[in-house]
């Protein structure tokens, strides 16, 4: 039961709890107790230390573009202003706000009054869906499409907008970056004439892409019912992606084993059968190293591709949050920051869990 | 074995991520198709809409208010229509967006659609069939010339700056800045926007040159006393700041932004410049009107009750609340209070009225004067955006290709059909203002002589 337990945590990627099941079972308590604080409470205490320094920090710089503004005040327009711009900060009205680096408590307000958005926005679209409902079925008699949701979308659909983005310019990524990295790493002489190319494609700029990929597909599609900006979105994310892919993938075949190929020449394989057999087992390990840093690099350039694509996800989010200004702008952006550093965190964990279950796992 | 059987595993766990994404593809393209339909059973006074479900975008500013205005009070709905509204980034990007189709229409820059049929930039077929407000902007110089210009500038009985100031109180901190060797930068929002135009004009009103566009100098700055270049409207204070430039020109709240700040002064409005100027127009193109024309004639009519709510006294503060929701202009309601409720402090502490600041449908605000149009032509022409001469003909063929009266037109007589606009509200005009000398440097404007009023001007390329 027990080994069961941390087999299937370990396999989710949850290895670091593998101490305390070992604390319950009653199993070397000393040991496994100072695993636990190693690997468990250690990282939350780290958190904790961040946390109480932004909040230092955070006040710091409140404090001192308070005192700038009454400072300013008071050399403009005297001593009576500077009270009032006293008083004024003091009682919390936002037209006289220091706009700086919002405290941790100011995030976390924001980050519940953007859920409690996600809640309303959740009973408008129910509320749109019973308005139009008539209109849709006279639609769908017709046979027309249905009416959608023409509200501005929570911060919830901007994630999953980000999630689709980058999980279709991970698979175009996987898509090309696989099978050519294999055919290059299968011969000395392409993967010479190649490596220039590839050293040079690979350091550019995100921005760049989406400006290179933008040129190609506005010429491709026309279709004006298209959604241009996730495609062009989610192509520019994988071609940011894919170069480590690439270059692993190449790497690892190029470094199977001589001994599994010659097992293989002796055995009379076909190439199908020595690729598929052979040498994309043996290179496994390299290609999900690749692939790893392939979704956390897509996660990476996703919010300045969105920013620019005009796509609707997390980019856009920030960006928008920032033109607006506004006095609870500055903490929005910091709670997608947020959020965008733990679900890079959770993707990266869930490719170290597939990884695990692809390749030959250590005894 | 053992691989084998991981292969499943992950076979199994990517063929859901695959389908997801393929699925969002696809996905893509659910929003109505265009074909004709006939939706009469609510409403038998009703236009038959052809395309119900549309999207619109606009630049966060405060005077896309009409748009938020229609979509929020229900106007749109009233009329049938389903109408996402989206923020943008750039005006370049608003224009290749409405061009290529993924906007059904969108808030633009007046000089926008114009420059595209004009042949400035990208070319395209574009109409306007609603003009979103008048006024608007203001030019707004940093501290240092602030204080240079002052003694300049007269004052009144209560030693207030004499108003409007005229660009001849910078004329002389200019040939200071030349003479100790600085070039004297400015900053303005687009090529094409009115802002070029209105700074380009007050500076030329007092003899100082703020260079020309030819074939091969896109830049605008051929001869230039004053180098202009373009600055998105949300950075402009904190270029100022910067030092980058020494003033700019640009629409509210960012003019209001640096005297809140404490970094410029503004001494202009566009307001004394050219008094009731055409600012923000609705744009669609061509083709989606051609092909859609009951959809185009319902969203104006929207359009058209949303200015008239928007100038019904009492209801600004209820407009200030909606546009300072994030997905519209998103910033502080106390921000955008300041330039919506017809005030304007130009000097920290110097507050003055300005009731016709932000016009969204008196003086007939919402009909898309051909002169408005031709005014715009003109000044392409005359800082050579326009680079060959062009014959009168020419000026009033293409501005009837752009603005669309007849849609505004059609719109209103339903809505007064309907009695949601009144018989004053209905311009009786063949498309042009009277002439005006209603301009900073009272220069008589007739738009139906165009080449007239560009050959009257000092500076400029004439015809």
């Amino acid at each position: 039961m027990k080994d069961k337990t941390i087999h299937t945590m370990r396999t989710l990627g949850l290895g670091f709890l593998e101490p305390l099941v070992r604390l319950f079972a009653g199993e070397e308590p000393k040991k496994n107790g100072l695993a636990l604080v190693r690997g468990t409470l250690l990282p939350l205490l780290s958190i904790l230390v961040f946390i109480l320094v932004w909040h230092l920090g955070a006040t710091a710089l409140y404090n001192k573009e308070a005192e700038a503004r009454i400072e300013k005040a008071r050399t403009e327009q005297g001593d009576e202003a500077a009270a009032a711009m006293a008083d004024c900060i003091a009682s919390g009205d936002i037209s006289c706000q220091p706009n700086t680096l919002p405290s941790p408590k100011q995030v976390y307000a924001a980050y519940i009054s953007l859920w409690k958005d996600h809640l309303n926005i959740t009973d408008k679209k129910r509320e749109f869906r019973e308005k139009v409902a008539d209109t849709n079925a006279e639609r769908a008699e017709q046979g027309l499409d249905p009416i959608t949701y023409t509200g501005r979308p929570s911060f919830v659909d901007q994630i999953g907008t980000s999630l689709k983005t980058v999980a279709a310019g991970f698979l175009l990524a996987l898509v090309i970056a696989v099978p050519i990295g294999i055919i290059i790493g299968l011969s000395d002489v392409l993967r010479n004439s190649f490596n220039w190319l590839i050293q040079i494609l690979k350091p550019v700029s995100p921005v760049v892409w989406l400006l290179l990929v933008f040129m190609v597909v506005k010429t491709l599609i026309t279709d004006p019912q298209m959604d241009k900006s996730f495609i062009i979105s989610a192509i520019s994310v994988g071609l940011c992606a894919m170069w480590a892919t690439l270059v692993n993938t190449s790497l690892g075949v190029s470094s199977v084993d001589k001994d599994y190929i010659n097992v293989a020449k002796v055995l009379k394989l076909g190439v199908g059968k020595k690729i598929f057999k052979i040498i994309l087992p043996a290179s496994f390990p390299l290609i999900f190293t690749g692939l790893r840093i392939t979704v956390s690099v897509a996660w990476m350039v996703l919010i300045a591709i969105e920013l620019l694509a005009q796509s609707p996800g997390l980019g856009s989010f920030v960006w928008e949050e920032f033109q607006n200004g506004a006095s609870d702008s500055n903490a929005k952006i910091i709670v997608a920051m947020f959020i965008i550093g733990i679900i890079g965190f959770l993707l990266d964990r869930i490719m170290l869990t597939v990884q695990q279950l692809m390749t030959f796992q250590k005894a | 074995m053992k691989y084998l059987q991981s292969k499943w595993i992950v076979a199994s766990i990517l063929v859901p991520f695959l389908s997801a994404s393929l699925a969002s593809c696809g996905g893509g393209n659910s929003s109505a198709s265009n074909e004709q339909t006939t939706d009469e059973s609510s409403n038998s006074n009703k236009l038959a809409i052809e395309k119900p479900q549309l999207t619109f975008g606009f630049i966060k500013l405060t005077d896309m208010a009409p748009l938020a205005i229609a979509k929020e009070m229900g106007f749109f709905e009233d009329e049938g229509l389903y109408v996402t509204i989206e923020a943008q980034s750039n005006w370049k990007n608003v224009l290749d967006r409405v061009i290529d189709g993924q906007l059904d229409g969108s808030h633009m820059l007046a000089g926008q659609p114009i420059a595209a049929g004009a042949g400035f930039g990208r070319q395209a077929e574009l109409v306007t069939p609603f003009s979103m407000d008048l006024n608007g902007n203001g030019i707004t110089v940093s501290n240092e010339v602030w204080s240079a210009m002052e003694p300049n500038i007269p004052k009144d009985a209560d030693g207030r700056p004499q108003h409007p100031i005229k660009a001849d109180a910078l004329a002389p901190v200019i040939q200071d800045y030349k003479t100790s060797g600085r070039p004297f930068k400015m900053g303005m929002v687009f090529p094409v926007s009115t802002h070029n135009y209105e700074i380009r004009y007050w500076l030329a009103a007092a003899g100082i040159n703020p260079g020309f566009y030819t074939a091969d100098n896109s830049q605008g700055q051929v001869d230039a006393d004053v180098l202009l270049s373009v600055t998105p409207p949300p950075q402009m204070p904190a270029t100022l700041e910067a030092g980058t430039i020494y003033g700019y020109c640009v629409g509210e709240p960012w003019n209001q932004q640096a005297v809140f700040k404490g970094i410029g002064v503004p001494v202009t409005t566009n307001y004394d410049i050219w008094k009731n100027n055409p600012e923000k127009v609705f744009v669609m193109s061509k083709k989606f009107v051609d092909e859609n024309p009951n959809t185009a004639i319902a969203v104006t009519k929207a359009l058209i009750r949303a200015g008239k709510w928007l100038d019904t006294p009492g209801n600004r503060p209820e407009a200030v609340g909606i546009l300072s929701r994030p997905e519209y202009v998103g910033a502080d309601s106390v921000v955008i209070a300041n330039s919506m409720t017809g005030t304007f402090e130009f000097e920290k502490g110097d507050k003055r009225s300005m009731p016709d600041f932000n016009v969204f449908f008196r003086h007939h605000a919402t009909y898309p004067y051909y002169s408005d149009g031709i005014w715009f032509l003109t000044q392409m022409r005359r800082w050579g955006q326009i680079p060959e001469s062009k014959s009168e003909e020419w000026y009033h063929e293409t501005i009837k290709d752009i603005y669309r009266p007849d849609i505004w037109e059609k719109a209103a007589e339903m809505l007064l059909a309907e009695r949601n606009l009144d018989a004053e509200d209905i311009p009786e005009t063949d498309g042009y203002k009277p002439a005006t000398d209603e301009f900073i440097d009272g220069t008589m404007y007739d738009g139906k002589d165009p080449i007239q009023y560009i050959n009257s001007f000092k500076i400029g390329n004439k015809d």
